[in-house]
């Protein structure tokens, strides 16, 4: 199988004081026609990553290979080949949509027709526009067209659908399945679970400049060992043991230690959490009477009990004990 | 169909100014504003009557009737406790107090008392029966080229040609990188030469533009004669255009707020907005400092605009003008390419 990127130990350390390690040795093999999602919070290395791919940052140490070429070397080829949506990148204000693409393709050997690329991400409509008219969602489509005018073998989107509305974000993804199917590579950075769990091939969760999670989403998922999640709060029981941290079980942390419900019945892990505990389980209808009997036991009462499937989200919680958005 | 990217980024570039309705009133309309402001209030009207007090004494009636044939000034008696206080206020030029010997008061730094106080004496003197063995006669000019106005306008364009170049090319490029464009730019097969050229050529256009503005409406509005030749004018504006967007670069080269490049450049155009003879000729400061105010790009171009334009001086005749304004374009382009960030 062709390998579209290649990273080996990448580092990033960016001159400050103190000095700021974005990249702490990041491993990363993204094969060709998959659509790859780097998932992590803000500040995790994501863009560092995707701008070093880019050719737009220089690595501090390690080893990139990009489509098979290497930066420094073969640049001109490189930029021929790849479309690239930085994250928040505001276009000329008073261009027209149809100006703008036509700027962004005679750049290219084989820039697109305007027209083709208005036509891939439906701004057909709005070609005499001026940008600065145009709503948030468009003016992501007109950045990811603007991506797609050299007819990239190796697209990088970085967080498309950011601070867009559902329908927006919906149209966003549409562009991308459908790019996905004629067979582009994409690598795309997001830091909304259920966007790399609907368009992702496979996902690297990434954390403090590294991965520490690979695989499909579903993959991930299953490495929770229970599908469901199982949230829950007990009267008068503020934030438990502090959030962000697996409880300890410190006595005057909270009424409930977590880690005593790791005996009941086919629960995986346990986990404090805003206000309340988590539960990851296998098999819901085994574990929630036998929670239920141990709260009635202890003298507790539920405040609110919710189940749902596990997701991404949890994936990271149960890896970092924090979520992907602390804000 | 294609066409080329250069062309492309030209265009963009012109759309974009011309999109901006502030920044269109700024260069086409404000220019244009202000010489019609200045002209008005500098127009060449007859030179301001000067008033002459007599004060009222023994003889005073004497003087009035000696003063009257004379030309030049009009004579008013006054009140002796009132003379001091209007010849204070510059309201008359000159007191004469008669008497046995005529005495004159007036203030030696005020230009019409020393003449007021030299056409009385004349006057009287004549009046005394004095004969003047020498005879002249008086023929009056007024050029075109030699009123304000004339001087106003080559310097308006000068500044109208610093102001664009490094708001043209400084604020707009400071401005693009801090919405990231010019990082998205890069990441493209985009040659970097193409971007900077067509700042460049943009910016040339409306210089071209706003110099035939100004000269036709010069010439129609206030009659102003061209001596230079169209040609030697237009290469003086564009090797000013390059020298100010080359300042614009370098100014521009680093930073992305928007705040610290108009700071920036404010503090770069305010010595020239002072000593580079706009509104008024840059040899009125002393010779110490002209070496400082000759290297200036601004005074150069506005001293080869004017000589150009007024007295038709030819190119090779402004050779060190040229000189100075090149080396500040060629200077200042090549530190902004080594400091220059895209990113």
């Amino acid at each position: 199988m062709d390998i579209a990127i290649r990273c080996r130990a990448l580092r990033k350390t960016y001159d400050a004081k103190p000095p700021v390690e974005a990249l702490r040795g990041l491993e990363l093999e993204v094969r060709a026609g998959e659509c790859f999602g780097l998932l992590g919070p803000n500040g995790a290395g994501k863009t560092t990553t995707v701008e070093i791919l880019e050719g737009i940052l220089d690595a501090s140490g390690g080893d990139v290979e990009v489509l098979g070429l290497r930066w420094g070397r073969d640049d001109a080829a490189l930029r021929e080949r790849l479309g690239v949506s930085l994250q928040e990148t505001k276009l000329a204000d008073k261009l027209t949509v149809e100006e703008t693409v036509a700027l962004f393709s005679s750049f290219y050997r084989k820039g697109r027709p305007a027209k083709d690329v208005m036509a891939d991400v439906g701004l057909i409509e709005k070609r005499g526009a001026w940008v600065v008219k145009l709503s948030g969602g468009q003016r992501q489509r007109l950045a990811v067209a603007c991506a797609l005018v050299g007819d990239p073998d190796l697209l990088f989107l970085d967080e498309p659908t950011t601070g867009l509305d559902p329908q927006s974000r919906r149209q966003i993804w549409e562009i991308v399945r459908d790019l996905r199917r004629r067979g582009r590579t994409i690598l795309l950075t997001t830091h909304y679970m259920d966007e790399a769990e609907r368009l992702c091939d496979r996902v690297a969760v990434v954390d403090h400049g590294r991965v520490i999670a690979l695989g499909t989403p579903s993959e991930l998922i299953a490495s929770l060992k229970g599908e469901h999640v199982v949230e829950f709060a007990v009267n008068g029981d503020g934030p438990v043991a502090g959030a962000g941290a697996t409880a300890s079980g410190v006595p005057g942390h909270g009424p409930l230690d977590p880690q005593t419900l790791l005996a009941l019945p086919s629960v995986t892990s346990a986990l404090a959490d805003s206000g309340g505990i988590l539960l990851t389980v296998a098999e819901p209808h085994l574990a929630i009477p036998a929670l239920l009997e141990r709260l009635g036991r202890d003298g507790l009462a539920l405040s609110r009990l919710t189940t749902r499937h596990a997701s991404l989200e949890d994936v990271f919680v149960a890896l970092t004990g924090r979520h992907l958005r602390d804000d | 169909m294609r066409r080329h990217p250069y062309v492309l980024l030209t265009r963009a570039r012109m759309k974009e100014f011309l999109r901006e309705p502030e920044v269109v009133f700024w260069v086409f309309v404000f220019p244009f504003l202000l010489a019609i402001g200045l002209g008005i209030a500098f127009r060449n009207k007859p030179p301001d009557e000067i008033i002459v007090g007599v004060v009222q004494a023994d003889g005073a009636d004497r003087v009035v009737a000696a003063l009257a044939p004379a030309g030049g000034f009009k004579v008013e008696t006054v009140a002796a406790a009132d003379a001091a206080r209007r010849l204070r206020l510059g309201k008359i030029a000159l007191v004469v107090v008669p008497g046995p010997s005529y005495e004159y008061r007036y203030d030696p730094t005020r230009p019409d008392s020393v003449l007021a106080r030299q056409r009385v004496h004349d006057a009287l003197e004549r009046a005394a029966g004095r004969a003047d063995p020498v005879e002249a006669r008086d023929t009056l000019v007024t050029e075109p080229g030699a009123r304000y106005i004339d001087f106003l306008i080559p310097g308006m364009l000068g500044m109208n040609i610093m102001s664009g170049g490094m708001w043209g090319v400084g604020f707009v490029l400071v401005e693009m990188r801090s919405r990231k464009l010019l990082k998205r730019l890069i990441a493209t097969p985009m040659k970097r030469s193409d971007f900077l050229a067509a700042m460049m050529t943009s910016r040339m256009s409306v210089v071209f533009l706003q110099l035939a503005m100004l000269l036709v409406f010069g010439r129609l509005v206030f009659k102003m004669v061209i001596q230079g030749s169209i040609a030697s004018i237009a290469l003086l504006a564009l090797i000013g255009a390059f020298s100010f967007s080359g300042l614009g670069l370098l100014v521009a080269s680093r930073t992305s707020k928007i705040e610290t490049v108009s700071g920036l450049m404010n503090l770069v155009m305010l010595p020239m907005f002072v000593f580079s003879g706009i509104f008024f000729s840059a040899d009125r400061f002393p010779d110490v400092i002209q070496p400082f105010v000759r290297a200036l790009p601004l005074t150069a171009l506005n001293d080869a605009l004017r000589a150009s334009i007024l007295e038709g001086a030819t190119l090779p005749s402004q050779v060190g003008r040229i000189g100075v304004m090149l080396a500040w374009g060629v200077l200042s382009f090549l530190f902004a390419l080594k400091l220059f960030k895209w990113s």
